[in-house]
């Protein structure tokens, strides 16, 4: 109990402020206290809030294997809140696209979403991560019952679109998508042959 | 006048840097004083090679824009230039090892004259020229920069074309040791860009040697780099060191390797969109728009115009042209 109370009032809210440094840099960069952001500013804040997005999806699918691997179970008290702020990087990404970038311009943007590709996945993998952020609650949880990972599964294609959208916008230097990539297939590659091993020991 | 070159050694090599200099003068000095010259029209161009070096002798041009132009660091610290790196300050952080100097220009193919020209031969005879051009990448930003340059059809006249050249070659130096991009393969190096012989004449194409007034950043393309305004970006080919006349279409880099989204002609046009994103608009990018959450969103996109811009002075040369299928 005393464990639980040291991760729940002194561990989670340091890491939530952490979490908020990538925010925290981006205002400050355009405020210019921390930085600059550069001669293209819109461009700049929306690789930066996509990029992050994508990193805290990983990490997020990083905390089971180090739990299992670790054996440090305390971990998995911070999985929803890092799930959460991918998905809040994610839809900042969006935002700034929508408002920033479009204008708001409604014909152009669901002529984007609907025509090019690299745009279209990046939007499913957005839908995936809302309806996953609306069912992160414990009452959700507990709502949905077994059907709850079941969806929150959904996670994986979510970070798989995630990197191919960052993979297809790239003009040619596909060497940092790939590095997402490579992480994803690593991650997810665990997680079978954990459930095969798992399986031939139940036989 | 045309003096071929039997070597590639360069006057400076041999003469002392003063006497050079006192010819530099000279030749000057001669230009100022040829009778016929009227006061206040311009003499031959001296391009100085210290850098940011100013330019002198050079003359505003009809054919520029009265938009203003982006600032001298935006222009110098944002640009792809995959010689030096992917990443769009790559250029200015890799470039300034760089040495463009001595530079000469294999010029080939279908004329009278060919051969190897040292770069002052080829720029000095002509007059520079200012022109404020709009840049619209194919990545949909854009820019306005104050090039300084001289007229590409001024120069190929020179070489004398024959009626069989239709096409120009244009090639980007090959030296990995000191463009650390060619260093990597993601691209078929060297950079190769080409144009019909009526775009590479046409009055609006030019040969910069200078932006700002000043000699051409190493990261912008030096010493001598090709500006056609109403083409993405990526068609103004830098550090050029071959030239050749040719009778067939060549294939640009950027068709090379992706001919389904860069095709030979890659003029700006609205209509016709990138595969991967719209070329209906596009972002006047500049580092003011960094000072605030106001000043992004007066950075909002603003409709791209065909031929950027440029279309009374360029359309004709693209007519019965299918310019959906000839992008």
């Amino acid at each position: 109990m005393e464990r639980l109370n040291q991760i729940r009032f002194a561990w989670k809210p340091v890491v939530f402020l952490l979490c908020l440094l990538p925010l925290a840099l981006v205002v400050g960069d355009l405020y210019g206290f921390t930085g600059r952001l550069g001669t293209n500013p819109i461009e700049d804040i929306q690789d930066r809030f996509g990029i992050w997005g994508l990193r805290f999806l990983v990490v997020t699918l990083a905390v089971t294997p180090a739990r299992q691997l670790t054996g440090w179970n305390w971990l998995a008290r911070f999985r929803r809140m890092l799930g959460l702020y991918a998905f809040f990087y994610v839809l900042m990404h969006f935002l700034t696209w929508l408002v920033l970038d479009q204008g708001m311009l409604m014909s152009a943007i669901l002529e984007d979403i609907a025509i090019r590709p690299f745009i279209t996945i990046g939007f499913a993998a957005l839908l995936i991560l809302t309806a996953l952020a609306a069912t992160s609650t414990a009452g959700m949880r507990r709502r949905l019952g077994r059907r709850w990972q079941r969806l929150h599964n959904l996670v994986y294609p979510a970070a798989i679109l995630g990197a191919w959208h960052y993979w297809w916008q790239v003009k040619l230097d596909t060497s940092d998508p790939a590095i997402y990539a490579a992480i994803l297939t690593v991650l997810l590659g665990y997680r079978i042959w954990r459930r095969r091993s798992k399986a031939a020991i139940a036989h | 006048m045309l003096i071929r070159k039997p070597s590639d050694i360069r006057p400076s090599e041999i003469t002392s840097k003063e006497n050079y200099l006192n010819r530099r003068q000279f030749m000057r000095a001669a230009a100022a004083l040829g009778g016929s010259v009227a006061v206040g029209e311009a003499f031959p161009a001296l391009i100085p090679e210290e850098r940011r070096a100013k330019l002198e002798g050079v003359i505003p041009s009809k054919y520029s824009t009265d938009e203003k132009p982006n600032s001298y660091d935006d222009i110098t610290t944002y640009n792809n230039f995959y010689e030096f790196g992917f990443q769009k300050d790559d250029p200015y952080r890799n470039a300034q090892e760089f040495n463009p100097r001595p530079w000469s220009v294999e010029i080939s193919g279908e004329a009278e004259v060919t051969g190897t020209f040292a770069f002052e031969d080829l720029v000095e005879p002509h007059t520079l020229e200012e022109r404020i051009y709009r840049l619209r990448c194919v990545e949909a930003w854009s820019m306005v920069i104050p090039w300084v340059g001289i007229p590409l059809g001024d120069v190929l006249k020179r070489f004398k074309p024959l009626s069989t050249a239709k096409f120009v070659e244009f090639e980007t130096l090959h030296d990995p040791e000191q463009m650390p991009g060619q260093r990597s393969r993601m691209m078929d190096w060297p950079y190769v860009e080409g144009l019909t012989i009526a775009e590479a004449t046409h009055p609006l194409t030019i040969l910069a040697v200078g932006v700002y007034g000043e000699v051409l950043p190493n990261q912008n393309g030096a010493p001598l780099r090709l500006v056609v305004p109403w083409k993405y970006g990526f068609k103004s080919i830098k550090s050029i060191v071959k030239i050749r006349f040719a009778e067939r279409q060549p294939k640009g880099s950027w068709q090379r390797e992706i001919p389904s989204e860069y095709g030979f002609y890659a003029n700006v046009n609205p209509e016709v969109p990138h595969p991967r994103w719209s070329q209906a608009s596009e972002r006047r990018i500049s580092s003011e728009q960094s000072s605030g959450f106001g000043g992004l969103l007066a950075a909002r996109r603003k409709p791209t115009l065909m031929f950027n811009g440029y279309g009374d002075q360029v359309a004709q040369l693209y007519q019965g042209l299918d310019l959906r299928k000839n992008y």
